[in-house]
């Protein structure tokens, strides 16, 4: 009779871890980070969000101890939607892995978000920018996490106006995403009593500036608005010194992140107000995470690896709390969760898709304010997630129901 | 007054904007023009080499404290050699096969020392300062020309012209023509050919690494900006003529000058300019502007 009390009971036993099993598909967590290894974002996104993934992963090992396994993928989209798209696929159908992260560039993320619509797994996008993500193309698998062009025009276009810049004119990088910029901060700049004086479109990816800038000039506007990024937006900056145009006007950044700064310096960057989602110095917790990271990369972290990291540490949390990788029921848990880590306080997850948090206006150091290494930016002002980011009732998100 | 639509002040500014953009095209332009005019070659590694020069210079004011005028000659010298040494080691092998291997060649090789320098130095760039003799400008009314650009005009015309005094003028350059046209007479007149091939791609390789240098502190010093210039510079190539020494130096100028204009009149359409006048020029004299046919 003992004898078949204990098989029975294992019998019960193996039912029920079977039953565990299953609740994981193939019994790992699989987190894909597809972003640009090579190519002109791999300073802001790249490795850095590949080890900020890692770093999450052993963290959330080491603290919740979980009862599945977690394994990270990893591949070079080199910009391109079509081989994007083919990645994810493949890492759908034969990999099992059940999130992608990262998308940097809003082509690829688009077409990532379709394909894992289709297969019904989840996107987790701290890095593409346009702030369509979570508006015409919304779906209900895609979390925008990090920041987007709104919060970005937002910030950096109303405190400048609010500060006496009521004149702009802009340099844009002749594609969608600087065509959304600046139509985002026109609009900004508009509703503080600003005005648009033109804008200068550049053909992108460009090196030469000059005759755009001499535009500018010409044109006589207080601020001169970068609707532009990366080299594009460097190289306008190095130039518009060259030409005595600043500080006579001023320039906007529209997307710089810390990598830039660094990579041009203080001295042609001094002054500018930019906003972002994460400075690595604002305070202790943020300070301890940037300088871990800094120790493996030897850069510190851009918002889009603080974002990435935040991410994959709530998506884990919300498989071990439903207790399953079904894309539906973690998403649902994640929107239900609020975000209370080093990235985001008080951050929470909209229906559209959208991740709400602070943003931070700052203002780019003199040479001689620089204390230390990495010491760039003074915070001016913290702008609440509601405001800083399109409220739900502007949303074109076909998810809203109004 | 108005020409073209605005005004003189605003024409005359572009004008020298597109001069300054345009000396970039002629240096570059015309160590391609000499590599191909004298080896056959169509060097798609210029641009790599132009990047390479941007970086030696970077390296040397961070890590040695080696000033620009250090950097202008050492850049040179250095990515000469390397030049040289690509010469022996792998084009020479080259020659006697159609042309489309050399092409090849150093279209790998453009690939290999962008994807080692974006690996060691991430891609957003460096920042190289304008030395401080050339820092600030001069106002000249119609708009401010900083210092540094009227001196990269002035260096890079003085290379170029200097470069074609040498090759048309000087007994050093009659025996680079001969050589090339017919190497086995002036092997036989006890000339060494093979040494003088290689000295000529080291020069073509050297020049482009000077318009490196000179772009270090109007550029940022990225791995990829050798890349985005060089399309354009193969263009000025071969609107001036394949080879054409004059050709290069002139169009160069020409087309800075037309892209510059462009960039005011038709923003959206300074990209392919360039392109346009090629298809013009070639649809009329199919041999480029000072081509031989």
């Amino acid at each position: 009779m003992k004898a078949k009390k204990i098989a029975a009971g294992m019998v019960a036993l193996l039912a029920m871890s079977g039953l565990a099993q299953a609740q994981i598909s193939d019994s790992v967590v699989k987190i894909g980070v597809l972003t640009d290894l090579s190519g002109q974002y791999s300073d802001l996104a790249g490795h850095g969000s590949v080890l900020a993934t890692k770093m999450a992963i052993e963290d959330f090992v080491a603290a919740e101890k979980p009862a599945f396994k977690i394994e990270m993928v990893t591949a070079d989209h080199l910009n391109k939607a079509d081989i994007a798209s083919a990645k994810a696929r493949e890492w759908f159908e034969r990999e099992g892995v059940d999130t992608v992260s990262d998308v940097v560039t809003t082509p690829v993320a688009l077409a990532v978000m379709k394909v894992a619509k289709d297969k019904n797994r989840l996107v987790l996008g701290t890095a593409p920018a346009a702030s369509s993500i979570t508006n015409e193309n919304c779906n209900d698998v895609t979390i925008h996490y990090g920041y987007d062009t709104y919060a970005l025009a937002n910030g950096t276009a109303k405190a400048v106006t609010q500060q006496g810049g009521k004149s702009w004119f802009f340099l844009t990088a002749d594609y969608a995403f600087g065509h959304t910029v600046e139509k985002d901060a026109s609009a900004v700049v508009t509703a503080q009593g600003g005005k648009v004086l033109g804008n200068a479109r550049h053909p992108f990816p460009g090196s030469d500036f000059s005759s755009f800038l001499l535009k500018a000039q010409a044109s006589g506007a207080q601020v001169i608005g970068l609707a532009n990024a990366g080299a594009d937006m460097a190289n306008s900056i190095k130039q518009a010194a060259e030409f005595g145009i600043t500080p006579t006007q001023s320039l906007a950044g529209l997307l710089i992140f810390i990598s830039d700064v660094h990579s041009l310096g203080l001295k042609n960057t001094q002054g500018m107000y930019l906003t972002t989602g994460f400075y690595w110095d604002r305070n202790d917790e943020t300070r301890a995470w940037s300088k871990r990271f800094f120790e493996q990369q030897k850069k510190m972290p851009t918002m889009i690896h603080a974002a990435q990291y935040s991410a994959v540490y709530q998506y884990l949390k919300a498989v071990k709390a439903t207790g399953t990788d079904d894309t539906q029921k973690v998403m649902a848990q994640m929107k239900k969760t609020p975000i209370n880590d080093f990235f985001a306080w008080g951050g929470k997850i909209r229906d559209d898709g959208r991740m709400v948090h602070d943003m931070y206006l700052v203002q780019v150091k003199k040479p001689s304010e620089s204390k230390y290494p990495w010491d760039y930016y003074t915070i001016k002002a913290t702008i609440p997630g509601d405001e800083a980011f399109q409220s739900l009732a502007d949303s074109r998100c076909p998810l809203i129901k109004k | 007054m108005e020409i073209l639509g605005m005004p003189t002040a605003v024409l005359a500014s572009q004008l020298l904007v597109g001069l300054i953009n345009g000396s970039f095209y002629a240096v570059l332009s015309l160590g391609l023009a000499i590599i191909f005019g004298l080896l056959n070659i169509i060097n798609f590694a210029h641009g790599a080499m132009y990047m390479m020069g941007a970086f030696v210079a970077w390296i040397a004011l961070t890590k040695f404290g080696i000033s620009y005028w250090g950097a202008l000659v050492i850049a040179p010298v250095l990515v000469g050699a390397f030049g040289v040494a690509i010469e022996r080691i792998l084009l020479r092998r080259l020659y006697k096969l159609d042309h489309l291997y050399g092409l090849l060649l150093t279209f790998g090789l453009a690939l290999i020392v962008e994807g080692v320098f974006r690996d060691q130095f991430g891609i957003s760039g460096q920042s190289y300062e304008v030395p401080e003799a050339l820092a600030g400008g001069i106002p000249l009314g119609f708009m401010f020309l900083p210092t540094y650009r009227a001196w990269v005009v002035v260096a890079a015309l003085t290379v170029c012209f200097g470069t074609w005094f040498m090759i048309e003028k000087t007994k050093l350059g009659a025996y680079l023509r001969a050589g090339t046209e017919n190497p086995q007479i002036v092997q036989a007149l006890g000339i060494n050919v093979p040494v003088l091939i290689t000295l000529t791609y080291g020069f073509g390789v050297a020049l482009a690494a000077f318009a490196g240098v000179l772009a270090a502190p109007v550029f940022q010093v990225s791995p990829v900006m050798g890349s985005n210039l060089l399309i354009v510079v193969f263009a000025v190539v071969v609107i001036g003529g394949m080879g054409s020494i004059l050709g290069s130096i002139f169009t160069g100028l020409g087309l800075g000058v037309i892209e510059g204009l462009t960039k005011v009149v038709y923003p959206e359409g300074s990209s392919i300019v360039v392109f346009v006048v090629m298809v013009i020029v070639l649809f009329i004299r199919p041999a480029g502007l000072f081509g031989r046919s």
